[in-house]
């Protein structure tokens, strides 16, 4: 193998190298809606949070000269979105769904209208770790120049999935999850429990979204998120809950919507923007081959509305 | 005579038959989703006032201006009418559904896709078939090909247990991909360069404005879907079977209603609006179909059905009323220097301020008959 051209070992290599740069977004923002679906609640506003997330993040990288601090901002800002979502849905009678939306066009409002002067500006990115030093190929070295939070992300899925198991926390929130009834009985109170998971939920989510601004595409502008927010919702159904089944999906997705790209850089042309809708059709035909009507799907908490 | 405390036509403070009684109650029962919409509705301009104070601008001249952009003269009205028709379709796409208890998000799909389809249907037909069995073709072609879309949707839910939500939202993506390829591929016009399109229909294909108004006939279009959705709901047997349906599936299983065909044919009806509105896009605003087609109608669509409570004629106003706000973006954008981002950031707190306030349904005794006999 010659060290400039690899010729057809390209595309794998390029499908890794998406799949590690595309599927940061995703994991945090499927990890974030794990933990409060666990809880029993949805928080389809993630994709709101998210693009918040985006423009916070870079706002406060831009000012303060910081990505880090941006991070945190943006993760502050997350919460908040949490909070209120939480905190409406605790009413009776409130369609947490809806609200999911309502959030959604809302956050994706504010970040329009409070992120506009930040579109011409430049911000510090966060910084990525050469792992693919080993290696004389250029290709793999830029394929494995792994960001930060990619592999922190990695790491929480792990945590997070070893904390459902054997922890406190993780035990309540499955409770709270499965039968509201059992966690009152258990002297749990079921809203804040709810509360601060969408909370955490949302604070991940804008994680995903700082990503995105700080690093790839690495810039602020309305059309940074292509429904990474709201295909994480799908991709928890895909994982059945589990957080490493997450990090794995996001994987997944990542390669698949790399496939496109890849395929054209070495001359296949042929059905280009149907590549795009691989992960779609990806997730659609799994969703399809798993449901059944007459059961509810394996590892859903019991007190979600979405699977009943 | 002793006082029957269960006759609702006897008042019970004075024991007397009265008359009013019944025309008091029917108000009562009306007034509440109004009653609550329109205190709803000031909160959240409220909430939203405060937004503009925050950062500095005077929400008096906000108002003044949404009032004037969307409503204030013949021109402005025209243009809300306008931006209404899409809204009217797309919104029925979601309530139809919700009557049986389905949350349906993925309405943009269907548009997008009924607006290549009426495109594809047009191209062999322009120019060697009269224009208006041309664009009869197109309504049907789009109406088929969203009803199928979100209809899948629908028999996913029922036949195979799949989640009506998600794999809506997920066949909008697919939709929007299968444009991109048609609109990039076979069904490119050559000449469009910078923005890839189907060829541009002839000016007398197009679907023409309302005689004496500057308004296309989308709004009738979607005037008369709302009609016929409610019709359907309200005054016909498949209508009440649905309400049943999605109050209790189990109990509507017990009575015997199909309810598989029921979410299968309400979905895809629901998803033929949806269609529909791709092909008055097409035909009536952009002449082609190109990207624009996803320009959010679906999604704004989802607050309208929810602001109008899914009731098909309470769409007819709430859709205007959006398609104003909409429509005087664009001067608060010219006079006040804000940015178009405005009405999202409205819309938006509107929206969570109305779902918020579902949970005061029922808890006012003044709305509810049954409890006046224990208080009065």
């Amino acid at each position: 193998m010659e060290e400039t051209g690899i010729g057809i070992w390209g595309v794998p290599l390029a499908i890794l190298a998406g799949a590690i740069r595309v599927s940061t977004p995703f994991i945090f923002v499927s990890l974030g809606e794990t933990i409060t679906e666990r809880s029993g609640r949805i928080n389809l506003g993630l994709e709101g949070t998210l693009v918040f997330g985006a423009m916070t993040a870079y706002a406060v990288a831009v000012m303060t000269n910081s990505p880090w601090l941006g991070v945190l901002a943006a993760m502050a800002m997350g919460a908040v979105f949490g909070l209120v979502h939480g905190w409406i849905c605790k009413w009776p009678k409130v369609n947490d769904i809806a609200i999911g939306i309502a959030m959604m066009q809302f956050g994706l409002g504010l970040a329009f209208f409070l992120g506009k002067p930040f579109i011409q500006p430049a911000a510090p990115h966060l910084p990525a770790i050469p792992l693919g030093f080993w290696s004389s190929m250029p290709q793999i070295q830029a394929a494995l120049n792994v960001n930060v939070l990619f592999l922190l992300g990695a790491a929480l899925a792990f945590v997070l999935w070893w904390a459902f198991k054997n922890t406190r926390i993780g035990l309540i929130l499955r409770v709270v999850g499965d039968s509201t009834d059992a966690a009152r009985a258990m002297g749990v109170n079921p809203d804040r429990v709810r509360l601060l998971a969408t909370a955490v939920g949302g604070s991940l989510a804008a994680i995903g979204g700082a990503y995105l601004s700080l690093y790839y595409p690495g810039s602020w502008n309305e059309g940074i998120s292509s429904g990474q927010g709201l295909m994480a919702v799908a991709l928890v159904i895909f994982a059945r809950w589990n957080p490493i089944g997450c990090f794995l999906a996001a994987l997944l997705f990542g390669g698949a919507g790399a496939l496109g790209p890849a395929l054209q850089s070495v001359g296949v042309t042929q059905g280009y923007y149907l590549f795009y809708a691989a992960p779609y059709v990806l997730t659609l035909v799994i969703m399809i081959a798993t449901s059944s009507p007459t059961r509810s799907l394996a590892g859903a908490p019991g007190a979600l509305s979405l699977t009943k | 005579m002793t006082v029957q405390a269960n006759d609702p036509a006897i008042s019970v403070a004075s024991g007397k038959p009265t008359s009013l009684r019944p025309l008091l109650e029917w108000t009562a029962r009306r007034a509440e989703p109004i009653v609550i919409g329109l205190v709803a509705i000031l909160i959240g301009l409220g909430l939203f006032s405060l937004f503009i104070l925050a950062i500095g601008r005077s929400p008096a001249m906000l108002f003044q201006l949404m009032d004037t952009g969307g409503f204030g003269s013949w021109f402005s009205v025209q243009n809300s009418l306008s931006r209404a028709a899409p809204l009217l379709l797309t919104a029925l796409c979601v309530a139809l559904p919700a009557r049986l208890g389905l949350v349906i998000i993925g309405g943009e799909g269907a548009v997008v896709l009924g607006g290549v389809a009426a495109a594809a249907m047009a191209m062999p037909l322009v120019g060697t078939a009269p224009a208006l069995p041309v664009l009869v073709l197109m309504a049907i072609a789009a109406m088929v090909i969203g009803g199928a879309w979100i209809g899948l949707a629908g028999f996913l839910r029922h036949y195979r247990g799949v989640n009506e939500t998600i794999s809506s939202l997920l066949l909008s993506y697919i939709a929007i991909a299968l444009m991109n390829q048609f609109v990039e591929g076979p069904l490119r016009d050559p000449a469009s360069l910078n923005k890839p399109s189907t060829e541009p229909l002839p000016a007398d294909y197009m679907l023409g404005n309302i005689p004496g108004m500057d308004v296309h006939w989308g709004l009738v279009i979607g005037i008369l879907a709302c009609i016929v959705s409610w019709i359907l709901i309200e005054m016909t047997s498949y209508g009440f079977a649905a309400r049943v349906a999605g109050g209790n599936v189990r109990a509507a299983q017990i009575q015997g209603l199909p309810v598989g065909r029921l979410i299968a044919g309400f979905t895809a009806i629901a998803g033929s609006f949806a269609g529909l509105a791709g092909m008055v896009e097409v035909s009536a605003v952009q002449g082609s179909a190109n990207a624009s087609l996803a320009a959010g109608y679906g999604y704004t669509g989802i607050l309208v059905a929810f602001l109008a409570r899914h009731n098909p004629l309470a769409i007819i106003p709430v859709a205007i009323l959006l398609g104003g706000i909409d429509a005087s973006g664009g001067l608060i954008q010219r006079r006040m220097g804000l940015p178009d981002a405005t009405v999202l950031v409205l819309q938006g707190t509107l929206f969570i301020v109305i779902l918020f306030c579902e949970t005061f349904y029922g808890r006012f005794k003044v709305f509810n008959p049954d409890l006046w006999k224990r208080s009065l």
